[in-house]
């Protein structure tokens, strides 16, 4: 694949870091104006930007062991760029690969609501307004006026919260043109996680962080070099700007699917 | 849908779709066309001969 | 009441029987327009559907309709460009019956859209890349050459053909049909091809996603040739319990058999195809993102291996068979149950294709996701069925559906004596009740 875009803004999480306590959830809510319910235990109906996946290793105590894992947009590029499985099945062109940012947009405004990008996500990160938001009252004074909120009907995501990234680059602008700096483009949940466990920036910048940790191979198709990083369901060609640190080799392997010849490992179960 | 839209680009899955939903579309026009044209001319002319 | 309105040398009930009929069909109807309304006003929060399951029944519904009702574009090919004449019984059936299936299509997309009034996005930003674009556009384009297949059936009712006008004009598009049916057959395959490209194209979903050639995957023209090849199934399901329910022979069985036969060597060549489709995927596609076929199969309530065997054996091969031999077609069970598993084979097999490709977990870390529909969906999937039986309905009371009717069911007096009869003489309450 060739590195074409300007920039390839992306995500690493250190999973060997996150404690799972759900800041990262807590603050992509709040700065993107994301409705609620009154009861949100019910996960496939709650909009969740990003969300923390817990995993185990499936053994028994003593030997049991936990990850949690935040999930927020992958950013895919797919196998030649703007090729993200969501972008190429939008029939309203409502959803677009941003090949500045390498970011995928949502047009609140231009989804009418078929869904067809949410059945194409294998990372369930398209999440549908299946009712008009509800704001307790007062709170709407509290929304983002940066973000605008969606009504019911539409499908939206994480954005690597973009209006960050323009209110960046206009700042940027106004100084006469410069180049943005690594921290002037930080996402909501990257600042909120008191663990550091989630870094971004470009990974098309060697300078930048998320390069140098996992030392994107943009030549195959961002591969990571690192071999302590992988990213999520690697092989189906999603190409996701999301990367994930462990040293533990279980976790990397619930990263992806393998036959039991590839992988002698158990797939670790799921809980929440 | 047309070029006039912004997001239209005259690239090679704009020709060949909408040329494959334009030429469609063309054929039944202009056949229901030719049907409705021909079907009040020959009313006419029934009616004419009718009134003669 | 309504005889000047009823085809020449045709039986059929009293009014009063015929509009009971209509009333308790229309009780099901409204039902379903009820449940309609509630979710144009309301929203989608009326359904089952989560954000696992953005595609649920009503997709399904929609790739099922259209692929049964792929027989009217199948059966005009054979009629109008094949030339397969004894097919002219039964193409004003397979045309109402396409009609009823696009329109329902059509109907039921409006009402699962988030946004419906924003509807006319799809063609008006459209996204040539996207399966679901084409499918839009040919879809409508389609139901469009429908209409115009159908329109001169209605323009052949009494009443409206006195009207020079409309006389000429059913005459002049009978003359070009080929034309329409030739368009129609165009963006058939197309639509029906881009349905199963809709699944097909999801790379990020590895039970649905199959190679293919150039942009098309495989799932492309599986659906077109099992569209072509279960849709004239379920014409003759429709015409056969037609008969059932007036009690007459209204199509003869040559053009019947002609259809099965016909159906019967698509539905093999296509059931080959999918063997082979199916082997390659379970064998070279999905190991290549990590996954076995039985992953697929298992550890669920619901979608076991047995739903692979029902849809290519038991639905598949089975109705191939019966109707390809010559014994088989012409045993009135063997044709009922063949058509009957091959319908319920393309329902299948889209249910799959929609459905199972939402449950199935991709995440190593996720979990099967099963969905039952709320009683707003199931109403507003039968809201089609209610109205295409109304229509039948209406079309069989008074529009020559049957050309070959007054032939094979001749009344007292004959034809040629009732034709001088006046209409308000006909002896209405004398006639054995016959209406569906």
């Amino acid at each position: 694949m060739k590195n074409n875009l300007n920039h390839r803004f992306g995500m690493v999480i250190d999973l060997d870091k996150c404690t799972g306590c759900g800041s990262c959830m807590v603050a992509c809510m709040a700065e993107n104006n994301v409705p609620f319910r009154k009861d949100e235990s019910d996960k496939l109906l709650s909009i969740t930007w990003m969300r923390v996946f817990r995993l185990n290793n499936g053994k028994p105590f003593p030997e049991t062991d936990i990850c949690y894992l935040p999930r927020p947009c992958m950013q895919c590029a797919g196998l030649h760029e703007g090729h993200s499985p969501c972008v190429s099945v939008c029939p309203a062109t409502a959803t677009d690969y941003g090949m500045e940012t390498g970011i995928v947009s949502q047009i609140y405004t231009r989804c009418f609501g078929c869904r067809y990008c949410m059945a194409s996500c294998p990372y369930h990160s398209r999440y549908f307004n299946w009712w008009d938001p509800i704001w307790p009252d007062g709170m709407e004074k509290y929304l983002s006026p940066n973000v605008s909120p969606r009504m019911r009907g539409v499908v939206e995501k994480c954005s690597f919260c973009y209006h960050r990234y323009q209110l960046a680059k206009d700042k940027a602008f106004m100084d006469g043109g410069r180049e943005l700096k690594e921290n002037e483009y930080q996402t909501a949940c990257t600042q909120a996680c008191p663990a550091n466990a989630i870094t971004f920036g470009d990974l098309n910048n060697p300078d930048h962080a998320v390069h140098r940790m996992v030392k994107p191979d943009l030549e195959h198709g961002g591969r990571p070099q690192n071999p302590h990083a992988f990213r999520l369901l690697e092989r189906l060609g999603t190409n996701p700007k999301v990367y994930y640190l462990s040293s533990r080799k279980w976790i990397r392997h619930a990263g992806d699917n393998y036959l039991k010849n590839e992988a002698k490992m158990k797939k670790p179960v799921h809980h929440g | 849908m047309f070029p006039f839209n912004f997001e239209w680009i005259w690239d090679m899955g704009h020709t060949v779709f909408m040329g494959g939903l334009w030429y469609a579309l063309t054929i039944i026009g202009i056949g229901m066309t030719y049907c409705i044209i021909k079907a009040a001319i020959d009313a006419s002319k029934k009616n004419g001969e009718h009134h003669h | 009441m309504d005889s000047a309105l009823i085809p020449k040398g045709v039986k059929r009930c009293p009014l009063w029987q015929f509009l009971l009929f209509i009333g308790a069909v229309g009780i099901v109807l409204l039902w379903g327009v009820y449940a309609m309304l509630l979710c144009w006003f309301k929203g989608l929060n009326q359904t089952n559907m989560n954000d696992y399951y953005g595609f649920a029944l009503w997709i399904w519904a929609d790739l099922a309709v259209i692929a049964v009702g792929g027989g009217a574009f199948f059966t005009g090919l054979l009629r109008y460009i094949f030339g397969k004449d004894e097919l002219k019984n039964i193409i004003n059936y397979a045309v109402l019956i396409g009609f009823i299936c696009y329109s329902s299509a059509l109907l039921i997309l409006a009402i699962d859209i988030g946004q419906p009034l924003r509807g006319w996005f799809i063609f008006w930003h459209a996204n040539v890349h996207s399966m679901l674009t084409e499918v839009a556009f040919c879809l409508s384009c389609y139901f469009g050459v429908l209409t115009i297949e159908y329109l001169p059936l209605v323009l052949e009712n009494r009443q409206i053909d006195k009207v020079p006008f409309f006389h000429h004009l059913g005459h002049n598009m009978h003359e070009i049909m080929a034309v329409f049916a030739a368009t129609g057959a165009f963006l058939s395959f197309f639509h029906q091809g881009s349905l199963g490209g809709v699944a097909g194209v999801l790379f990020g979903r590895p039970f649905a996603y199959r190679e293919g050639v150039f942009i098309w995957p495989w799932t492309f023209f599986l659906f077109t040739w099992s569209a072509a090849a279960c849709g004239p199934c379920f014409t003759i399901l429709v015409t056969k319990i037609t008969e059932k329910v007036t009690r007459k022979k209204l199509v003869k069985d040559n053009a019947i058999e002609l259809l099965a036969k016909i159906s019967g060597w698509m539905i093999l060549t296509y059931i080959i195809a999918k063997t082979v489709d199916t082997w390659y995927w379970a064998t070279v596609t999905a190991p290549s993102k990590g996954f076995t076929l039985m992953e697929f199969y298992s550890n669920n309530a619901l979608y076991g291996i047995w739903i692979l065997v029902a849809e290519i054996l038991i639905c598949g091969y089975i109705p191939a068979f019966i109707l390809i031999t010559k014994k088989g077609r012409k045993n009135p069970l063997g044709v009922w149950i063949a058509i009957i598993l091959a319908v319920i084979g393309v329902c299948l097999n889209r249910w799959v294709m929609v459905l199972q490709v939402m449950a199935v977990p991709v995440m190593t870390f996720d979990h099967w996701a099963l969905y039952y529909p709320s009683w707003q969906e199931v109403a507003t999937t039968i809201l089609p069925v209610a109205y295409g039986v109304i229509l039948i309905a209406i079309s069989y009371r008074y529009l020559p559906v049957f050309p070959n009717e007054a032939e094979m069911n001749p009344i007292e007096p004959l034809p040629e004596e009732a034709a001088a009869i006046e209409p308000s003489m006909a002896p209405e309450q004398e006639l054995t009740p016959a209406e569906a």
